[in-house]
């Protein structure tokens, strides 16, 4: 049972030894004797409750307190960006959208925005408009992911079921717009794929009605609740300074009491024409981040207000029709599809028509020669796309910066000194999305 | 379809006058100030679509970035990621790039380093040191380019499994096709399919 283990210290003079242990009884573990102190290497993950997914940590505990932490992520890595490579611009968005899956539209926004600099091209205002009404909604939906799922970890159930069931409102209105749940492909570059449909606008104002009063129940739920409070206040400490040389960002640097935020700094997307505010907190732990991203919640919504006011009628794609795809889609009972009446049309029709369709779906548009780098404030941070073409109909190469991937770096920095109790709450702060980290 | 063989040069940015840079002030100021404290460090500039660019001597790049850094008129203190780039095409042969977006949170401006290197000699020096972020971002371009960063305090694989063999971004990396049950029916790698474009 014993075996050599380099990394722990002292093993090769002999002073200490190693037993590992997979389960069983503590007493036959230790039957062979000869340990004296309590230093513990513990496996968390990739398979567990509360990694948010399949991220692994490799704890050294002495007693109940972390003394090292190892972070070891890649169990989702898919080669996104590598697939990108092999497919034309336009199908790069039905990739990046699946990186981190509680932010499609950010990961959609962001590729298009580097396609679109690249390509030199302005989007009609009613296609951005949408974009940023997307992209809010999306960010009330993953900061109810991390609440629900913080909950849920901290022992707080009820605010699991509340998390989800409010999201379930977003994830409503983006199958309206969108046609799908999640993975929505929706923005492309030159704009959108389809226009909203009717009572869209209605349903958007009807959550704006009722997430206030449900976001005030979280708060009473929550914010005076001594469990709540001294699980995360104090806990997973991580201050402005550290925050940046780790390169982290997003509401954890806004924690720290940074009023960071690409939508104020570098806007795009004409975010600095709507009337909002960063919110930030000082206590630079896990409740300063709670507060932060119930705050954040708040301002969206006031942006999601001021979006809807603001739509007018309007084109969502671009005039160039050498980029913006001829087809008309329509929303139907399994998503998006061709609109029909647009292929009656091109099948009866329009020859020209029907080879153009065909010319720009299976080639695509070339883009020109350049490298671009784009970034957006996700609702983990700075999402940046690193976007090289080399001229041709398919992305050269295109990385991303993901701020999970980032954020994550600073775990042990968040928990090593604390309690094992607490790397749930300093993890679960971070707000990993893996899907996003590994790509 | 990008292939290797037979690809025109392709390079990072389109050739320029070496004082394009010159007409906005901020980016003049910077290379002003990065020439004028390292002579030799910088070996083109190229300002394409309002964004800075950088090519460094590799020698050069812990200098730059800790003069970009630390310089209160420059002030660049978050990095943003190290991204690799293949151009298997480029004359020279150095065709593994590492390139880098630094951000000056104070001064709200960005830049980007470039620096190339072969892959016989693939090493750059680590940013660890100056920007500790750097330690994920480069395992992720040894992983995926095999660029070796001298004193990474553990250059180790972060995305492929540790005992992977070759570095599956490079533009020449086999990709593979997938074997399937049908009789007589293969389906080929990406790079092999019938091809529009």
């Amino acid at each position: 049972m014993t075996e050599l283990h380099p990394e722990v210290d002292g093993v090769e003079d002999g002073t200490e030894s190693v037993v590992t242990v997979t389960g069983g009884d503590w007493d036959e573990a230790f039957a062979e004797g000869g340990f004296n102190d309590e230093r513990i290497v513990v496996n968390m993950g990739p398979q567990h409750p509360s990694t948010h997914g399949v991220l692994r940590m490799v704890l050294t505990l002495e007693g109940e307190t972390v003394v090292k932490t190892r972070v070891v992520i890649g169990y989702l890595h898919t080669g996104i960006e590598k697939n990108l490579e092999f497919r034309n611009w336009t199908q790069g968005v039905t990739f990046v959208t699946r990186m981190d899956y509680l932010s499609n539209f950010f990961n959609e926004t962001a590729y298009c925005l580097g396609v679109e600099k690249l390509l030199g091209i302005e989007v009609p205002p009613r296609a951005t408009t949408i974009r940023v009404l997307l992209m809010e909604l999306e960010r009330i939906a993953s900061h109810l992911v991390w609440l629900a799922t913080t909950g849920l970890e901290l022992g707080a159930v009820s605010v699991m079921l509340y998390g989800w069931r409010e999201r379930e409102l977003i994830l409503d209105i983006k199958e309206l717009i969108t046609g799908l749940r999640m993975n929505n492909a929706y923005i492309r570059p030159g704009g959108l794929a389809l226009d909203m449909p009717p009572g869209a606008e209605e349903k958007i104002r009807a959550f704006l009605r009722e997430m206030p009063v449900r976001l005030h129940e979280y708060e009473n739920l929550l914010s005076g609740n001594p469990i709540w409070t001294r699980r995360t206040q104090g806990i997973g400490y991580l201050d402005a300074s550290s925050a940046i040389a780790m390169g982290v960002t997003g509401p954890m640097l806004r924690s720290a009491g940074l009023a960071w935020d690409v939508r104020k700094t570098e806007p795009y997307c004409g975010y600095e024409s709507y009337d909002f505010e960063i919110p930030t907190h000082d206590t630079c732990d896990v409740w300063g981040r709670y507060l932060v991203r119930l705050a954040e919640i708040r301002q969206s919504l006031r942006i999601v207000e001021q979006g809807v006011d603001r739509l007018a009628p309007g084109p969502v794609m671009v005039e160039d029709k050498k980029i913006a795809w001829p087809a008309q889609l329509a929303l139907g009972p399994d998503g998006q599809g061709n609109s029909l009446d647009y292929i009656r049309k091109i099948m009866g029709t329009s020859m020209e028509a029907l080879i153009h369709h065909f010319k720009l779906v299976t080639e695509g548009f070339r883009v020109p020669a350049g490298q671009v780098y784009v970034p957006v404030e996700s609702p983990r941070g700075e999402l940046g796309m690193h976007v090289v073409s080399d001229g041709g109909s398919r992305p050269y190469r295109v990385h991303v910066r993901d701020p999970s991937f980032v954020n994550l770096q600073a775990v042990p920095a968040l928990t090593e000194g604390g309690l094992i109790a607490d790397v749930i709450a300093a993890v679960s702060s971070v707000d990993p999305v893996m899907g996003g980290v590994d790509r | 379809m990008s292939e290797t063989s037979g690809m025109p040069e392709v390079t990072s940015a389109p050739p320029q006058d070496a004082t394009a840079y010159a007409d906005d002030p901020h980016f003049a100021a910077l290379v002003t100030a990065v020439q004028g404290a390292l002579p030799d460090a910088v070996e083109r500039v190229v300002v394409d679509r309002g964004e800075l660019t950088l090519h460094l001597d590799r020698s050069a790049l812990v200098d730059v970035a800790r003069l970009l850094r630390d310089d209160l008129a420059l002030h660049f203190e978050l990095l943003s990621g190290v991204s690799g780039v293949d151009y298997p095409a480029v004359s020279d042969g150095r065709r593994l790039h590492a390139v880098y977006h630094l951000l000056s949170m104070t001064h709200r401006r960005r830049v980007r380093l470039e620096v190339a290197v072969t892959v016989e000699d693939a090493h750059v020096p680590s940013l660890v040191g100056v920007y500790p972020t750097a330690d994920w971002h480069e395992r992720e371009t040894y992983d995926f380019f095999g660029i070796v960063f001298d004193g990474h305090p553990e250059l180790a694989r972060i995305q492929m499994p540790d005992d992977w063999e070759g570095h599956p971004q490079r533009k020449d990396y086999p990709l593979g096709g997938v074997p399937v049950q049908f009789k007589g029916a293969t389906i080929p790698p990406p790079d092999e399919r019938r091809s529009f474009a």
